[in-house]
């Protein structure tokens, strides 16, 4: 029964076998989806590009349902994952400065290492700086960071349970949100069509 | 490929993921994790009374036993994989046509200094904190799915002259 390496079914180096080998896949995907091209990020902000959005949900919601039934089906124990402890106030500050930087920048941080591995110049430059803003922040943890970063804590918080409505209804409702988002996006897409130049449209393989 | 074979291949990764090792699939943490390694080289007195740095060396998060950074060097192999067979391997600056090089690498480091401090301030990107989050149902997830793209789409509509040719900025 899973998780594995947590309890001690694996030992350490298969555990980081496995995290080469996911981690190829990961990035083969993140190639293959196309998410190296910056404009194709991008996209998903001005809707001239559904291809984020259909990743990203389609990602979530098999994670999501794959999960729930090997969890009921007793074949892994959530419980003893690293599952994240909720702290809503510096996570939503932290993930406003990220929505700005994802618009800046045009990548996040595993996006940007797998387009940096394929040869994007402006790849390796936004890594260099995700180093140094990490670096800055550790520096100035003490005095800036620290309350801020420890307050707003509820512990580990499922969102159905937050909702008060059972795990299998939100995970309904969140598909249908998703199948609709990629009706949305992809309507969204379509409008673009005459505005964009046949080199755009080849550029991002739309 | 497609983009939603390409999004459930990366829901069983994820799955797959948290069998194996009970953790997700996250990006910042393993940058998060060769920082602080190097500045504890560098100076370890000082890591050592940092209190961020502090408690992950007592926890023994040697980068070279960490899920995530083993992680990242796939991440690496993979995506030149995919870029060899699709043919898209080369040296390159992506941007939109109307920017410079030199504004897209200046806008790029801006970018990816945001992205050091929002990581570490919210606990994770969006891989380890938003996706890997949202498929474990954690309230942190979808926070952080709110946060980055709710305030993606406001500060898209800012910064519109980045990514989109208008009559402004056509000359």
């Amino acid at each position: 029964m899973g998780p594995l390496f947590p309890q001690g079914l694996i030992n350490e180096e298969y555990n980081l076998i496995f995290a080469f080998l996911i981690g190829i896949g990961f990035g083969y995907l993140l190639e293959a989806a196309g998410f190296t091209n910056t404009r194709k990020l991008a996209g998903v902000f001005y809707g001239y590009d559904a291809t984020v959005i259909k990743v990203f949900f389609t990602a979530a919601v098999t994670a999501l349902i794959g999960l729930f039934i090997l969890h009921n089906m007793g074949w892994i124990d959530i419980t003893l994952t690293f599952y994240p402890k909720t702290f809503w106030i510096p996570t939503l500050i932290g993930a406003v400065i990220m929505g700005l930087g994802f618009v800046i920048g045009g990548f996040c941080p595993g996006t940007s290492l797998s387009a940096a591995s394929t040869g994007k110049i402006d790849a390796l430059v936004f890594i260099g700086g995700v180093i140094l803003g990490i670096a800055g922040f550790i520096f100035t943890y003490d005095f800036l960071w620290k309350e801020l970063r420890m307050s707003g804590a509820m512990g580990k918080v499922d969102i159905a349970q937050w909702l008060g409505i059972r795990e299998g209804l939100f995970i309904f409702l969140f598909t249908m949100l998703a199948l609709a988002s990629f009706y949305v996006f992809q309507l969204w897409q379509d409008s673009w069509q005459r505005k964009l130049s046949e080199e755009d449209k080849n550029e991002l393989g739309l | 490929m497609n983009s939603y074979l390409a999004g459930f291949l990366l829901g069983l990764l994820i799955i797959a993921a948290y069998y194996i090792s009970g953790e997700g699939l996250g990006s910042s943490g393993g940058y998060r994790d060769c920082v602080i390694a190097t500045i504890h080289d560098v100076a370890p007195s000082y890591a050592e009374k940092n209190s961020f740095i502090a408690p992950r060396l007592q926890a023994g998060h040697s980068p070279s036993h960490t899920f995530l950074v083993y992680l990242l060097l796939g991440v690496i192999f993979g995506s030149i994989i995919s870029a060899v067979l699709y043919g898209r391997l080369k040296w390159s600056i992506g941007k939109a046509p109307h920017i410079t090089n030199k504004k897209r690498l200046y806008l790029a480091l801006i970018g990816g200094i945001l992205w050091g401090i929002g990581t570490q301030l919210g606990r994770g990107c969006t891989s380890g904190l938003v996706l890997s989050g949202m498929a474990v149902n954690s309230l942190s997830g979808y926070i952080g799915l709110v946060g980055i793209f709710g305030a993606g789409f406001v500060f898209a509509y800012i910064f519109k002259s980045i990514w989109i040719k208008t009559s402004k900025n056509k000359k």
